[in-house]
């Protein structure tokens, strides 16, 4: 079966985020003044072929362990949808 | 020594690299394709600078899957001499070969600029021609500078004199405002824990003649090769004369 599925690949905690800082800066520029932190990430949308859901959620983490994302600095999470 | 360039799509650097090398010091050298894994027996790996595949995904993250890195890092492993520069020392962190990782300069610019860096350890191939804390000139060009590691291996990397150059201001000191990018402990390069891979941000390829405004990046390339360099290696910039050259 054809699988979608969304990776979202952030900074760990305590790893400095300067665009985050930065557009959070803009946004309190702009009168949004409630703001705590801002931090920034990706996503990536994957299509793939998988035998079932379990497959695919073990497949997509892996490729995000090796490549999506980098260890050291990011952390992710891996979203699986029929 | 016979040294190896590899170009990955969007390296720019390796025909300034493969010009000190060739042109200026007068040392063999092979280009290594990033598709190709054969490393011709070479002695050293350069990974030079540029935006290897774009620096899509994090700079370096791409190219650090190429056939021709699973080579290097099986040379790395057995004690071959590998040398990343700019984009090649964020291809080194992505490959692991080397502790932490990079991110986007603290400006959020690309920085272009001169830099001075001070020579923390003269104990590697790279550096053995310097003398402790020598101060060195040359150029940076990056956008992902901005170094990374944890307290915990920065504290092992300062333990073991793993830092190699360090940026520092016109009196020799780590500064932030002589820091270009943000990065930890304003670390320029460093080397694995067997001191056979460094990596460094800065570009001694462009620096190896009066005319580009340095020479100085010749005390590395000439501690590669067993080159003595003369000169102090001070306060020299764009627009300065430079009487240092390589004597080969």
């Amino acid at each position: 079966m054809t699988v979608t599925g969304t990776v979202t690949v952030r900074l760990k905690e305590g790893v400095l985020d300067p665009q985050g800082q930065t557009i959070r800066r803009a946004l309190e520029q702009m009168g949004y003044t409630e703001l705590g932190s801002v931090r920034t990430g990706k996503t990536f949308e994957i299509t793939m072929d998988a035998p079932d859901i379990a497959t695919a959620q073990t497949r997509l983490q892996e490729m995000s362990a090796k490549l999506l994302a980098n260890p050291v600095v990011e952390t992710f999470a891996v979203e699986v949808h029929a | 020594m016979r040294v190896g360039i590899v170009t990955f799509p969007g390296s720019n650097c390796d025909y300034d690299a493969f010009a000190a090398f060739r042109h200026v010091l007068g040392c063999p050298v092979e280009f290594l394709w990033h598709a190709d894994p054969d490393l011709k027996d070479v002695d050293c790996v350069i990974l030079p600078g540029g935006f290897s595949f774009g620096d899509y995904l994090r700079a370096g993250a791409i190219a650090r899957f190429s056939p021709v890195m699973k080579s290097v890092i099986a040379f790395a492993e057995t004690g071959g001499l590998v040398w990343g520069i700019c984009n090649g020392f964020q291809v080194l962190l992505e490959a692991g070969l080397l502790p932490g990782a990079m991110r986007k300069n603290a400006s959020l610019r690309f920085v272009c600029d001169w830099v001075r860096l001070r020579v923390e350890n003269v104990k590697t191939p790279f550096t053995r021609g310097c003398r402790p804390g020598q101060i060195l000139r040359m150029p940076i060009a990056h956008a992902e500078g901005n170094y990374y590691a944890d307290t915990e291996v920065l504290g092992e990397l300062e333990r073991t004199g793993r830092v190699v150059l360090r940026y520092v201001n016109a009196d020799g000191v780590p500064a932030r405002a002589a820091n270009p990018n943000g990065s930890r402990h304003s670390i320029a390069g460093i080397v694995n824990a067997q001191g056979n891979v460094m990596g460094m941000m800065p570009h001694p390829e462009r620096a190896v003649e009066a005319i580009l405004g340095s020479a100085d990046g010749l005390a590395l390339f000439g501690s590669l090769l067993g080159v003595g360099v003369a000169g102090s290696g001070t306060e020299i910039g764009p627009g300065r004369p430079a009487e240092r050259r390589a004597r080969v």
